[in-house]
């Protein structure tokens, strides 16, 4: 007698609901399997079509070798080791300040947080009287009455389904890299940005007021698409230290502008970095990509990396409309025992697309720093400009800096310009400033700021100012 | 204010100042000469208090307080302030957010609040003028492209701004022509207080017709052989060093940094 259809389905079922059950009570077992997606995907009620994409990534994920070329060193990643889920009650929150890393504290208050703030970025259970949810409902309000959609992707899987079926692995595929696919996989949440067509929008739109406190990070997924003639200014991260139960975070982001479209990706980095030894620290390889997709159109990245033990990424831009522009501005710090290796690619395919890149550099301690750049001009770019600054500073005689310049031209008519500097910051400087009264911690702080000035004047202003004191707290110590 | 007993002073192994010895009061200007490698701006530098002169023996106070045990950025928020002979570039730093920082440093150490950006301009701008230099000075990089001339004013402004009680002018005139000089001695002269002090090291008499000093030292071979009123300068003039037992080498040209 052949089983009947019904019955099978019901088993399938009870044994999903079964598995779930089980986890209600617990943190989800360390392991990848296809069963961890399935969970992940039932938790967040995903229509099928999602949960096939997620299944074809980690088919995929599992055929794939993992990269070797980079130029940072770390132990093994054992992903069977980590676990892929948390339910948000799960995580244990601090009850008060009291219970916080006292170090955190500091830091916090170094950067000037006020303290209502403090408790909210340490994971502690908010009070009635700060009163973060009205923030975001009137922020919220403003911004649906321009139709601009914020939400996270979870969300707008559920509200917007057409759209993140018709966007997602649009500009980064689920087969692009080894990361990018286990992120295609297993992604638990992040930023999802609609703006329609004319819209500017009116305000930063920044993470920080997407409360996602529980488990931040750890495989995000973040969206933003700009449709014809619109506008939009994304603040990702925070200068506030993080710390993470999860050492790998490999993030996605997907940025699309269509015709006379403008998107201002900015992101402060400040993950937890590990100790002078090396030890700890987080692992922060992200992939980050931008389709300049319509005419005219516009995606400029601008970072500020100083924490994670290991930075990895390379936030690029396709420049396939024509007169498209793409820009990316950074400031890449490791001190002690960090490693950095970043930079950005920028292809251009379209006519008339120009590309800007400024890279500041800046090492310390141990600290090992690696620009890696690719400039591509394709065949049909007619008249493409590239301007390429990439400049080091070494701060003490134990520190690397190293560049990886790429490029590849296809068309006779592009121009390029290519500019690298290596500094050291002289005793005789330092001296200087202090036969003016500053001490030496301040003077270094000082030169490094005037050395990073052209990025940090492309961060929004209340970042900037926050940038320049992040960056003097992360050399305290490299003087000497 | 200041006072030297008996400093000497090496560095990598060399003795440098053996033995000197100067007095310094309120509203004096005295200037230091002698030939290269006399150690004229070695003094200038351990006043400053750079470290990699060892100082061996003696005491330096300065109103009182011990100089030595002070670290660069302490003496000159007491009050130090030293014109570099060769002033260097801090790419990247405005002269005013730089200046600004410096002030707002002091004025820490003193317990007294720190300028607002537009107050601070003012002042500075009032300063500008006395040195005959240009607005546009002040959102230039900290002597980024500057000449020499422009440096050394540069210097002087700031020493306008900072309002130091002792000033150390560490051959000021080296690479100046006649109207530089002009104006920088201008700017000098404007300093001169009954409260202020100033030291000026020089290997030239010439700075001295336009900055009147009250008392002159001849340094040799790192100590004071000799000290006297203006005149001295005009007996060097004629005489040159050798009469203070000035053996041939010393007059070999020589890096004095």
């Amino acid at each position: 007698m052949s089983v009947k259809v019904e019955d099978l389905e019901l088993t399938n079922r009870e044994y999903k609901y079964g598995f779930v059950t089980e986890i209600e009570q617990d943190i989800a077992p360390k392991g990848l399997s296809e069963d961890t997606i399935r969970l992940i995907s039932s938790k967040k009620n995903e229509p099928d079509w999602l949960l096939e994409w997620r299944l074809k990534a980690y088919r995929h994920w599992l055929t794939m070798r993992e990269p070797k070329w980079q130029n940072v060193h770390y132990n093994s990643i054992d992903y069977q080791g980590i676990s892929y889920y948390a339910a948000p009650k799960q995580i244990k929150k601090p009850d008060s300040l009291d219970e916080v890393d006292p170090e955190l504290l500091a830091t916090y208050q170094k950067l000037g947080i006020p303290l209502e703030e403090q408790k909210m970025l340490a994971g502690v259970a908010v009070d009635a009287v700060f009163d973060s949810v009205s923030l975001i409902t009137t922020f919220k309000e403003k911004l649906a009455e321009l139709g601009i959609v914020f939400c996270s992707i979870s969300e707008a899987v559920q509200e917007h389904p057409e759209l993140i079926k018709k966007y997602l692995g649009f500009v980064v595929p689920f087969s692009d890299n080894f990361f990018a696919t286990l992120n295609s996989a297993v992604f638990t949440d992040g930023s999802f940005v609609y703006v329609p067509k004319g819209v500017r929008c009116p305000m930063e739109l920044s993470t920080y007021f997407r409360i996602n406190a529980e488990n931040t990070g750890q495989f995000e997924r973040t969206l933003i698409i700009a449709d014809d003639d619109s506008y939009v200014s994304y603040l990702e991260g925070c200068t506030a230290p993080k710390r993470s139960e999860n050492q790998l975070h490999a993030a996605v982001v997907e940025l699309i502008a269509h015709d006379n479209a403008t998107i201002k990706y900015s992101t402060i980095q400040n993950w937890y970095p590990g100790d002078k030894e090396g030890k700890g620290g987080i692992y922060n390889f992200v992939t980050k990509r931008g389709r300049c997709l319509g005419r005219n159109s516009h995606i400029s990245w601008t970072q500020v990396e100083t924490g994670s033990a290991i930075t990895w990424k390379y936030p690029s831009c396709i420049l396939e409309g024509d007169n498209s522009v793409g820009e990316f501005y950074s400031v890449a710090l490791t001190n002690n025992r960090q490693q950095a290796d970043t930079g950005t690619k920028m292809i251009h395919v379209g006519k008339n697309t120009s590309s800007t890149i400024v890279s500041k550099g800046i090492s310390a301690g141990y600290g090992q720093n690696t620009y890696r750049g690719l400039v591509q001009i394709g065949k049909n770019a007619e008249g493409a400009r590239n301007y390429t600054q990439c400049d080091s500073m070494l701060i003490g005689d134990k520190c690397g800096a190293h560049t990886f310049p790429y490029i590849e031209v296809n068309n006779s008519s592009a121009r390029m310009e290519h500019e690298a500097t290596t500094s050291k910051i002289g005793e005789d400087q330092i001296f200087y400033c202090q036969q003016r009264g500053l001490s030496a911690e301040d003077a270094v702080s000082l030169i490094v700021n005037g050395f990073c000035k052209a990025v940090f004047r492309e961060l929004p202003f209340e970042f900037a100012v926050e940038a320049e004191r992040l960056l003097s707290i992360s050399l305290e110590g490299s003087v000497g | 204010m200041l006072e030297i007993k008996d400093l000497h002073v090496k560095v990598e192994d060399k003795e440098i100042l053996k033995g000197l010895n100067l007095r310094i009061n309120r509203g004096e200007v005295h200037s230091i000469m002698g030939p290269n490698g006399s150690g004229k701006s070695t003094l200038a530098q351990v006043l400053a208090g750079r470290e990699t002169y060892e100082i061996t023996e003696g005491e330096i106070m300065f109103e009182g307080k011990n100089l030595i045990d002070m670290s660069p950025n302490e003496r000159a928020c007491e009050g130090i302030f030293m014109a570099f002979q060769y002033p260097v570039e801090i790419p990247g730093v405005s002269n005013t957010y730089f200046l600004r920082e410096a002030v707002n440093a002091v004025r820490k150490y003193r317990g007294l609040e720190p300028f607002k950006h537009v107050e601070f301009v003012k002042m500075v701008k009032s300063k500008i003028k006395l040195l005959e230099m240009d607005d546009d000075l002040l959102q230039r990089s900290i002597n980024e492209g500057f000449s020499g001339g422009e440096k050394k004013r540069n210097e002087i402004f700031q020493m306008a701004v900072l309002e130091p009680k002792l000033c150390i002018l560490d051959e000021t005139d080296s690479g100046l022509d006649i109207d530089a000089l002009k104006v920088v001695s201008k700017g000098v002269n404007s300093m001169r207080s009954p409260e202020r002090a100033l030291l000026v090291i020089t290997h030239y008499q010439r700075l001295l017709n336009y900055i009147v000093t009250d008392y002159v030292h001849v340094l040799v071979d790192g100590q004071i052989v000799k000290s006297g009123g203006k005149e001295l300068a005009l007996e060097l003039e004629d005489k040159g060093y050798s009469s203070w037992g000035q053996s041939e080498e010393h007059n070999v040209t020589a890096a004095n940094t």
